[in-house]
């Protein structure tokens, strides 16, 4: 089954890339926070995929799309184990696993009620001060949201 | 310093504590001056701190310097659904400079980005109140001649406190001891006494208040809040068990003196009023001082 998947994910575009080990639950965060819903290219999602580490997995096949370290690193937050197959006329050329930014800008909600950034319009921010169990420290209140509390906007 | 504005403790680094106090010093010396007769200052305090507030206006007055603002919400636009930052804006063109307090977290830090004036945080929900901050510093300094390897002793509700956590911070550059001294309930978070491990810096617990108290040099006391408990029946089992009395201060070090942010309750009685180590009250005239301190060189004026 698993090798099958993977056949698939490789066979199924000629140029793009490929997002697999996406936590199922995570897909639609995915989605949002890469603007998918707005592009125009070819997408194919799967879902619910059996996977040993993640229990169900989504994937993602994105043709003729390419991201930048900067873009991609986004979905470390609610898909800490991402890896992407970049994609070269059917052949898998380069294989990248995503990594948790220092910043992270305009992504997530402060858990903290009482934040100004959940009073006022304003562009969320936070240093990550723990990759281990992820752990964001709010530029404005300063209060830690846990890996447990991460909500997307 | 990293940015004009003060919004955070740790804006500020060994250096500016020190050099803040130092200006302080002078200020004492000399606290009437003209140095702010071109300058308007506008307090901004969307919830009332009539200490703080009084506090700072003071300060500016006595430097010759004009105040304007608002000293709670119901008496500026926001009852009319303003967003604080088009208050913000608005008020950035009235002065030279803001000093702010608001209910929300984050609040001035929000502020000093959306503004070319500087701001002061005079507190941002539970979050900071570095003036504060800075006047314990200078009223430790003062009194104790050195900011060096000193014992502190912090009382009462070392959890949400956010007094106790900015002093510990600042406190931490200058390799002092730290004995936290609280009900379980109202411990010290895991995340300062991590921050004191990295350091190295030595630090105890106890839930008992009156034993070893000998070793102090500062006693910090903070209010313990009857809405911070759970449970109400602890509340009133604890309630009287972190209350500094006079006959505990017999023993104690000579240059000990007992500091407290203020307001307070019952947590110092008031027979510790007539001890000479009790100093909270000159500690909140230091505070005209230090602002005085951190206006002026903040307005590059020192």
């Amino acid at each position: 089954m698993h090798m099958q998947d993977k056949k698939l994910e490789v066979s199924a575009i000629e140029n793009g890339t490929v997002i697999d080990h996406i936590p199922a639950n995570a897909l639609f965060k995915v989605i949002s926070i890469l603007n998918l819903d707005k592009m125009d290219r070819q997408i194919t999602f799967g879902t619910n995929f059996d996977s040993k580490k993640l229990g169900k997995k989504a994937i993602v096949k994105l043709s003729d799309t390419f991201f930048k370290d900067k873009d991609i690193n986004k979905i470390a937050l609610v898909a800490p184990q991402a890896k992407l197959n970049i994609i070269r006329n059917y052949k898998v050329v380069e294989k990248k696993v995503v990594e948790v930014p220092e910043d992270i800008i305009g992504i997530a909600k402060c858990m903290n009620p009482k934040c100004i950034s959940n009073n006022e319009k304003l562009i969320t921010r936070f240093r990550v001060v723990s990759r281990q169990e992820l752990r964001l420290k709010c530029h404005y209140c300063e209060k830690i949201t846990d890996q447990e509390h991460i909500e997307i906007i | 310093m990293k940015s004009k504005s003060l919004v955070s403790i740790t804006d500020y680094s060994k250096e500016d504590y020190l050099r803040i106090i130092a200006l302080a010093e002078e200020f004492e010396k000399m606290p009437n001056q003209t140095i702010l007769s071109d300058k308007v200052v506008a307090t901004l305090f969307f919830e009332p701190s009539t200490r703080t507030r009084l506090s700072f206006e003071s300060a500016v007055l006595k430097l010759g310097g004009k105040v304007i603002g608002f000293s709670d919400s119901n008496s500026s636009s926001v009852t009319k659904g303003e967003t604080l930052y088009d208050t913000i804006k608005i008020v950035s063109n009235y002065c030279d400079l803001i000093v702010m307090r608001h209910p929300l977290e984050g609040a001035a830090r929000f502020a000093s980005e959306i503004t070319s004036v500087p701001v002061i945080n005079a507190g941002d929900g539970a979050n900071q109140h570095p003036t504060q901050t800075l006047l314990d510093l200078y009223s430790i300094a003062k009194t104790q001649g050195t900011l060096e390897n000193l014992t502190i002793f912090m009382v009462g509700d070392l959890k949400y406190g956010r007094t106790v956590h900015s002093l510990l911070m600042a406190m931490s550059q200058f390799q002092a001891t730290f004995h936290f001294v609280s009900p379980d309930e109202l411990k010290m978070p895991d995340e300062y006494k991590y921050y004191l491990d990295c350091l190295g810096l030595k630090y105890t617990e106890q839930k008992e208040f009156g034993t070893h108290i000998d070793t102090a040099d500062i006693i910090y006391m903070t209010r313990v809040q009857k809405e911070r408990f759970s449970d109400p029946i602890e509340y009133e089992r604890t309630k009287n068990a972190y209350v500094l009395k006079n006959r505990m201060l017999e023993g104690t070090k000579e240059n000990m003196r007992v500091l407290h942010p203020l307001p307070r309750v019952n947590e110092i009685d008031q027979d510790v009023d007539v001890n000479p180590k009790a100093y909270y009250f000159t500690q909140a005239l230091n505070g005209v001082f230090i602002r005085q301190a951190i206006i002026a060189s903040i307005l590059g004026l020192k």
